[in-house]
């Protein structure tokens, strides 16, 4: 047994919050410059080779890559022989968003009801936690800054089993087709199969955090990945939706067991700007 | 031929009638923020016959909520929001005098029309460099809305803040016209 006091945590959510606005990943950058290569349009090589100058500024004059700096998306592997003291362990949480709003000015764009007032709450929060508890003593936490442009083109559907494979595949892609430009191309594809109506959102969410230079540890999901990519930079979308082949970096799958009746697939759409940081207590 | 073009604030029918799809714009002068929220009370505002917090004829309308300003710098990171969110909106505003629309993404047909009706242009800035745009945002002042946070209305005061034209007033859409140009059959 492990005591952690939940004052610990704040600090480290501050810098999470702050690190995952200002720097971008190096996977991202990687695949950017890869797809940069490719690119045949001469607008859309001009767009990435923006993208780029803009996240090596962001770095260098300590600024949020981009204003939308999302709601903080926190995934938490709390380790089950952590013992939390000394107060409310999602309040700690949502006070290291609150300071790591403030202190690295990135933008607030929680409004605290959604339909009828929609009044800004100030700081950011409430963050969306989500815990998992784990084998161990150890507190893993990861923010993942989420902007609303791309949330809004994701997407769940129900699908029955008769759609099979191909059903899957054509929804994702109609999926990106329908978004065009919107979600800020060249972006990356999240999907979560199976599960439940709410699990399929999470494992697309989910999905998201995996490194773009990674693909499906398992070999027949890796192909899906690739058939969609494929399909997704064929649409002809191109970055910011001007034309050209970039359209998506990447496609990311997670996927857990269903219910007989049921095929749920959830899209979850990634702007460029797929940011998230981790840190173990 | 796309072309780079140096324009000013405000626009006149004679600036846009130069814009074409595809041309890179920088622009100069004085423009003004505003997105869902704000867009809002300025339709209210035009419904109701009442004035608007800032002169819209040949004005330019950037859909942006920037970052809070860090020590030292006039605004924060600024880059575009996505448009459509903007469309019920925009059509009124053209039709007081709005003529320009700066954001990212495709507009629909109702924005398109009034585009051409109203001889005004959307411009679309690159989503995502947010700090890029804000190097070309040398003064920022909110003029209305100020309960709104990053929403109010702020006056900006731009040097070559780049941009490409997406709709022109001819009734051409870069988002159409790349389809067009790069879809493959799957």
């Amino acid at each position: 047994m492990r005591e952690i006091n939940v004052k610990e945590i704040i600090p480290v959510v501050k810098k999470l919050c702050i690190d995952a606005n200002y720097y971008i990943g190096e996977d991202v950058l990687n695949k950017i410059k890869e797809f940069y290569e490719k690119e045949e349009s001469t607008t859309a090589k001009e767009v990435l080779s923006i993208i780029l100058e803009n996240y090596e500024l962001a770095a260098k004059e300590k600024m949020p890559s981009c204003q939308d700096t999302g709601v903080a998306v926190i995934f938490v592997e709390l380790g089950q022989d952590v013992h939390l003291v000394g107060g409310d362990f999602y309040e700690a949480i949502n006070e290291g968003v609150r300071q790591g709003y403030k202190d690295g000015y990135l933008r607030k764009s929680i409004v605290d009801d959604p339909i009828i007032d929609r009044v800004n709450t100030k700081d950011n929060t409430p963050a969306l936690i989500y815990t998992d508890i784990v084998p161990g003593e150890h507190i893993k936490i990861t923010v993942a800054p989420k902007g609303g442009g791309s949330e809004n083109m994701s997407e769940i559907k129900m699908m029955k089993a008769a759609d099979g494979i191909e059903g899957v595949v054509d929804f994702v892609v109609d999926r990106v087709s329908r978004s065009g430009g919107n979600p800020c191309p060249p972006i990356v594809v999240g999907v979560g199969l199976g599960g439940n109506f709410e699990q399929s959102a999470l494992l697309a969410k989910k999905a998201l955090l995996r490194p773009l230079n990674e693909s499906h540890p398992e070999e027949k999901w890796a192909k899906i990945e690739k058939e969609i990519l494929e399909k997704v930079n064929k649409l002809g979308i191109g970055p910011q939706g001007f034309g050209g082949r970039t359209t998506a970096l990447g496609v990311s799958i997670m996927y857990k067991p269903c219910h007989i009746a049921s095929m749920p697939v959830a899209v979850n759409i990634q702007c460029h700007a797929a940011r998230h940081k981790s840190a173990v207590i | 031929m796309a072309q780079t073009i140096r324009l000013t604030t405000p626009f006149t029918d004679e600036d846009v009638s130069k814009l074409s799809i595809g041309d890179k714009v920088l622009i100069s002068g004085t423009i003004y923020t505003g997105r869902d929220a704000a867009h809002k009370r300025l339709v209210e505002l035009v419904e109701a016959g009442k004035d608007l917090p800032f002169d819209i004829k040949g004005q330019i309308i950037y859909y942006v909520g920037p970052a809070p300003a860090p020590p030292g710098k006039p605004i924060g990171s600024a880059g575009p929001t996505t448009s459509y969110r903007m469309d019920p909106y925009a059509p009124t505003l053209m039709d007081v005098g709005l003529k320009g629309m700066i954001g990212k993404g495709p507009r629909n047909q109702d924005v398109i029309d009034s585009m051409k009706k109203n001889k005004a242009v959307y411009l679309a800035a690159i989503g995502g460099a947010a700090v890029v745009v804000a190097k070309s945002i040398k003064k920022a002042k909110v003029i209305a809305y100020d309960d709104l946070g990053t929403e109010a209305i702020r006056e900006l005061k731009v040097e070559d803040f780049p941009c490409i034209v997406a709709n022109d007033i001819y009734g051409n859409d870069i988002y159409k016209e790349g389809l067009k140009k790069y879809k493959k059959e799957t």
